[in-house]
């Protein structure tokens, strides 16, 4: 119970900051805000990981994190890969 | 110890171990599940220009709406979770009650979801207008559908559970189903930052 009351309120603060950064555009420059806002969902989705699905360093956990360290290694290639690729394609095609 | 006792330890242990490899094999789905996700949102990243003749993100977002969507779906993760802790101790009532109220807010945000595509397509913004629009609603409609699918399973699983009471196997499904609506609420993170927050900017 500790631990899904610990992350629930943690995810609500995660949550709540980077909607005021958007909401409330006078509180941080654009650059700023994006920043803050990826930084903390990355940190929400690991106070998930961590206090809802209870991902840790135990034996009996390695597998899944094995398994979840490769797909964010997989998502990584392709998400950065494409936006890489598509970039360039779009720079060299404007005539 | 009698010999029976041994071999009903015995077997009670080779439940746990395929029950154990039931819920890694989900692990591994939703992993897959995952992938699809992020070829949708590298789509996205790279469409969310190309506005065509249609509206941009920041005209057609409207944040205090997705922040009740946002929450709908973390308080009903964390409500799955208690769910969880209630099928621990064994306490049938309690995880169907736990159940349903998950349930209910994860409808209300597929009620608030299916409302803001009707809105958006009544008004003449839809996939068909630009690429933006196209990736956009493929993103959020297979986040959605996601939810959905979340929500019948839920419903069969509270039948299955006032049925046939909280067996090893049932307890394996509820394991896997609490594993999937904890995913669907990771990704609706990554969704709500990059498209409706990124996109409002």
């Amino acid at each position: 119970m500790k631990s899904y009351v610990s992350g629930f309120i943690l995810s609500i603060i995660l949550t709540l900051v980077p909607f005021a950064l958007v909401m409330f555009p006078g509180l941080a420059t654009p650059v700023t805000a994006v920043i803050v806002m990826v930084i903390m969902a990355i940190a929400q989705v690991l106070v998930q990981l961590v206090f809802f699905l209870h991902m840790d360093s135990s034996s009996e956990q390695s597998w899944n994190v094995m398994a979840f360290a490769f797909t964010v290694l997989i998502a990584v290639i392709l998400i950065g890969g494409t936006v890489w690729i598509m970039y360039n394609m779009h720079i060299n095609m404007i005539l | 110890m009698s010999t029976e006792a041994l071999h009903h330890a015995h077997d009670d242990h080779g439940h746990h171990d395929a029950g154990a490899t039931k819920v890694f094999g989900f692990w591994i789905y939703i992993m897959t599940d995952c992938i699809i996700f992020a070829t949708l949102f590298a789509t996205y990243a790279v469409l969310h220009n190309n506005i065509a003749t249609g509206p941009s993100g920041k005209e057609i977002f409207e944040l205090p709406f997705v922040l009740i969507e946002t929450f709908l779906l973390l308080i009903s993760s964390f409500t799955s979770g208690i769910s969880m802790l209630a099928m621990h101790q064994g306490d049938k009532a309690k995880v169907i009650k736990w159940l349903i109220i998950t349930a209910l807010l994860g409808a209300g945000f597929v009620a608030m979801e299916i409302y803001e595509f009707h809105h958006l397509i009544e008004e003449g913004i839809g996939p068909d207008k630009s690429a933006f629009l196209s990736s956009f609603f493929t993103l959020v409609g297979t986040h959605g559908f996601h939810v959905s699918c979340g929500l019948i399973w839920m419903v069969v699983m509270m039948f299955l559970v006032s049925k046939q009471g909280l067996s090893d196997t049932n307890k394996t499904r509820l394991t896997c189903l609490s594993l999937f609506w904890h995913f669907l609420d990771i990704v609706w993170i990554c969704v709500f930052t990059v498209v409706y927050l990124m996109g409002a900017m």
